[in-house]
């Protein structure tokens, strides 16, 4: 079959191994095959226009994907066979795991269900193809994880019973109820909130921070873990950012929906963030960077230059990102303080740092850390070791919409909360701030269905009367083993069993909350 | 610093997480477990999907079929994404020496031009049949809520689309990777008359909402028939009109086939022992799709292999149906 | 104002010939080592040429196979058979 015709080039020849074998239906109608497509207001003239991020076709993917396994299952199965969770720093650092294992992977699972479900409702092919392969990339990550913490969590405890906790525990509303929205929303909303705004503006902020945490630490498997994983995050982080242009350069009037999703999902996304942020400055023994440092090199330097880029499309960088910015000085501080005195309730233990962290958290942030926060944290310090660790015993107020306690501040006052309430169809809102705030004024319907961990409590839906009963039964923390105060803790007992230290003093006081 | 390290310190303090405790008992778990049981959120949702406001996420109404426990349908494969992949990077590799060898030796560009055309228009376009795969597959893995039945279905995805592709690579094959092949290949899924009741068909399953009803149409009826059409008697066929070379580059069909027969035949089973109004609920699906599926392969078998080939089939495909309960229009071989 | 590109790669043995064939095809860029992760910055362009990474490794090489090594990467991807380019504009 002789043919004049050119070769193809491998963008062409992609195009053929993909978006060509899809049709235009006659049979049935476009709008029933894809249903979902319009409702959100988003204009697509041309899905030829589609530019496929990395062009990987079933079978690369296959072999490259394998490959990766291949050496990520060794280092598990080497890290199990030679007790790796012994190498780590302290036993502090597993914390941190916990915080992941029940807060990030659960949500891992919900980016592989929302990935597979764009998968099937865009029109054009070489979108679906991207999605799905990011789905089953996040149904990797969410798997892989389980298997990286399945050996420390038959070590330590905290780990057991994390996908139970993320549907229950006070805190994991925070990126439960951010995956949620995500997942509840549009498509293409779907793909701005994930695609764009975490996956590529924010990524940075959670896998650096946690991998490098790991590798600072000792924690062989989930550097491992990371980076490999990080690797199937490149693709993601083009999906993100050919997706973002792509709609921007379909209409014109797809550009403020847009900039309204980019105002909504970078707040929501800051606020998550929170959580990593208190996790770079107090629960790695070995620190990696400030959370401040992390901040300014991956949102102020690498947000900059992203945002300067799609300054032509008519998008300017997120509304409060000024807030945002002057935020982590402040951030870190303010959360693990929260966590602290809240940890009867947490599945991971809290500490307060002592001399040496306090003198690294000064230097990191000259401005803030003695000036606000010194004082509090040498007096919890104190009180700790005289035998009363403080606990609070009322519940947090929490952000409707964020759903984090509102503690935080006023950009130019960080002595006062930055609270908000609004009256909404009778009833009074709260919100830790404008930004939060806005995003329930533009969609109240919306927010006001969230299942609000500390209403639900005070309502009776969380399996008991006093917050004992709800940590122990509703929530499955095990008290005294996987709550509260780090020092004298099972987990640091046999930390110091390990290191073939003294064992602590049966008298060393833990002073449970009511 | 030299430790000593006591026996009792590397002693575990549990066997496996909890959930999976709860499931199978206070012992240690397969890696299949671990990643499959109980990650997906059951309750305590925030916001109503926009696009489906009367259910939340994870809702198990997408279907009308009801379990107690959607995990009791497994895999006995046990594939979670690590198995999977492995899995397919070792059939890719013998696909890819067999394309490459057929590349080297032009060994299809050597066949007659009217053989090279036989192969656009009765094989390659079923690579279009691939792709409604794909897509019904990723609703399905989107839909369902049990991990173990949902990643089955993505792993169908990827799979369809990965075996699309390789019946694209052959037409490139055929017209030195310029895309003409293909181009003609696809007139005829959109033009001719022989593939039109196949075409109305898959775009018909396109518009099915039940996930469950899905799954059987799509990965029971249409694949039981097809698969062993196009990829053992059509392949037959192919030979004897002197392109067995064809052969060697559809083989990891052949042996994805094989092996999908042993999940799919584990959900229907499953599913349908279930209940009485599972059963029949699946048998009124059965009863509505399995004759448009055999309408839709009919002209494709009369201008290959025959008719009556295609009747063996799908009393065949009556005899697998029947072991898990259920029946189907066969007719008796 | 500076418009800064950047890569990083898992810290591996494949890392250094990446290393090599980029600084080589990058001269302006800027290398900062972590534990387990090499991160490379550039003033708006970066690129990687199959041919210099060839010239290094001494064997074939597609350029798809960096994807097995990449953590993350900041700027516009253009991606084909001989180079892949990270840049804004």
């Amino acid at each position: 079959m002789a043919s004049k015709n050119k070769k193809l080039n491998l963008k062409d020849k992609y195009q053929y191994l993909t978006r060509d074998m899809a049709w235009e239906p006659t049979y049935e109608k476009h709008e029933d095959i894809y249903p979902d497509e319009s409702f959100e207001g988003i204009k697509i003239i041309n899905w030829d226009q589609w530019e496929d991020p990395f062009r990987l076709t079933m079978d690369t993917y296959w072999k490259y994907q394998a490959e990766k396994e291949k050496k990520l299952y060794a280092i598990f199965d080497a890290f199990a066979q030679n007790n790796g969770q012994q190498n780590i720093t302290d036993a502090r650092y597993v914390n941190a795991l916990k915080l992941f294992l029940s807060g990030i992977s659960p949500v891992e699972y919900a980016a592989y269900q929302g990935y597979a479900r764009v998968g099937r409702q865009f029109s054009g092919a070489g979108a679906r193809v991207a999605c799905q392969m990011q789905a089953i990339d996040e149904l990797r990550h969410a798997q892989t994880q389980q298997h990286a913490m399945s050996h420390y969590n038959k070590h330590f405890n905290g780990l057991h019973d994390a996908s139970y906790q993320h549907d229950r525990v006070w805190f994991l509303s925070v990126p439960k109820s951010f995956f949620d929205d995500a997942r509840s929303a549009g498509p293409f909303e779907f793909l701005t909130a994930i695609s764009f705004s975490f996956e590529y503006v924010l990524t940075n902020l959670l896998f650096v921070p946690f991998m490098s945490g790991a590798a600072y630490n000792g924690d062989m498997a989930t550097v491992t873990f990371g980076f490999s994983a990080q690797s199937d995050e490149a693709r993601h982080m083009t999906l993100g950012l050919e997706v973002i242009k792509f709609i921007l350069e379909q209409h014109e009037d797809n550009v403020p929906i847009i900039q309204k999703w980019i105002d909504k999902w970078f707040w929501r996304g800051f606020r998550l963030l929170s959580l990593v942020g208190m996790m770079m400055d107090y629960m790695l023994p070995n620190k990696v960077m400030s959370w401040a440092e992390a901040w300014e090199m991956y949102y102020e330097q690498s947000g900059g230059a992203l945002f300067k880029d799609l300054e032509r499309y008519g998008i300017r960088p997120p509304k409060y990102q000024d807030v945002a910015n002057a935020a982590k000085n402040h951030s870190s501080h303010q959360t693990w303080a929260t966590f602290y005195q809240y940890s009867q309730a947490t599945n991971f233990h809290t500490w307060m740092p002592q001399e040496e962290e306090m003198a690294w958290l000064s230097e990191k942030y000259p401005e803030t850390f003695d000036k606000y926060y010194r004082d509090r944290f040498e007096h919890w310090d104190k009180e700790q070791k005289e035998g009363n660790r403080f606990y609070n015993n009322t519940l947090p107020q929490l952000c409707q919409v964020c759903q984090i306690p509102t503690i935080m501040t006023e950009k130019d006052d960080p002595t006062v909360f930055s609270h908000r309430q609004i009256k909404h169809e009778g009833e009074r809102y709260h919100f830790c701030s404008d930004g939060c705030c806005d995003i329930f004024k533009n969609e109240p319907e919306k927010y006001i269905q969230a299942w609000m961990p500390v209403h639900q409590i005070y309502q009776g839906n969380c399996g008991g009367a006093d917050v004992a009963t709800v940590v122990e039964k509703y929530y499955h923390i095990v008290p005294g083993v996987d709550n509260m105060e780090y020092i004298g803790s099972p987990d640091h007992q046999r930390w110091l069993d390990i290191k073939g230290l003294k064992p602590l003093s049966a008298s060393r006081d833990k002073t449970a909350a009511a | 610093m030299s430790v000593e390290i006591k026996t009792t310190s590397v002693e575990p303090i549990r066997n496996t997480y909890s959930a999976i405790a709860r499931r199978f008992g206070d012992k240690p778990a397969t890696r299949y477990q671990e990643a499959s049981f109980d990650l997906a959120a059951t309750t305590n949702f925030h916001y109503r999907p926009l696009w489906d406001p009367k259910r939340t996420l994870n809702d198990p109404t997408r279907t009308a079929l009801r379990m107690e426990d959607w995990y009791s349908v497994t895999d006995p494969r046990q594939f979670f994404y690590g198995a999977y992949v492995g899995n397919r990077a070792k059939m890719q590799e013998a696909a890819e020496s067999s394309f490459a060898f057929c590349d080297k030796r032009n060994l299809l560009t050597r066949l007659p031009e009217e053989t090279q055309k036989q192969l656009l228009r009765l094989l390659v376009p079923f690579r279009h049949v691939a792709l409604g795969a794909n897509m019904n597959n990723s609703k399905i893995a989107g839909d369902s809520t049990a991990t173990t039945v949902s990643q089955m279905h993505m792993f169908a995805a990827t799979d369809h689309l990965g075996m699309g592709q390789y019946l694209t690579r052959i037409a490139l094959l055929l017209d030195g990777s310029t895309g003409t092949a293909l181009d003609e290949s696809k007139t005829y899924w959109m033009d001719d008359e022989l593939w039109q009741p196949l075409r109305k068909l898959v775009e018909g399953t396109l518009v099915i909402d039940d996930w469950f009803e899905i799954t059987l149409v799509q990965n029971v009826l249409l694949d039981g028939l097809m698969y062993p059409l196009v990829y053992d008697r059509m392949d037959a066929w192919f030979g004897e009109q002197g392109a067995e070379t064809v052969s060697m580059l559809t083989e990891f069909h052949r042996d994805w086939y094989k092996e999908s027969l042993r999940w799919t035949n584990a959900m229907i089973k499953t599913v349908v022992a279930e209940s009485d109004s599972n059963r029949e609920q699946v048998q009124s699906w059965i009863d509505q799709w399995e004759p448009m599926v055999y309408e839709a392969l009919k002209p494709i078998a009369q201008a290959t292999t025959g008719l009556d080939v295609l009747d063996e089939l799908r009393a065949e495909l009556s005899v697998r149906l029947k072991k898990v309960g259920l029946q189907s229009t066969g007719v008796q071989a | 104002m500076s418009q800064k590109v950047f890569m990083a790669f898992q810290d591996n043995d494949n890392a250094r010939y990446l290393l090599e064939a980029i600084v080589k095809d990058n001269p302006e860029a800027e290398v900062q080592h972590s534990p387990a992760m090499i991160r490379i910055t550039a003033e708006k362009r970066l690129v990687i040429n199959r041919e210099t990474m060839e010239e290094t490794l001494g064997r074939d090489w597609e350029v798809q196979e960096m994807l097995l090594e990449v953590i993350s990467i900041g700027g516009n991807v253009d991606e084909d058979d001989d180079h892949f380019i990270i840049s804004w504009s």
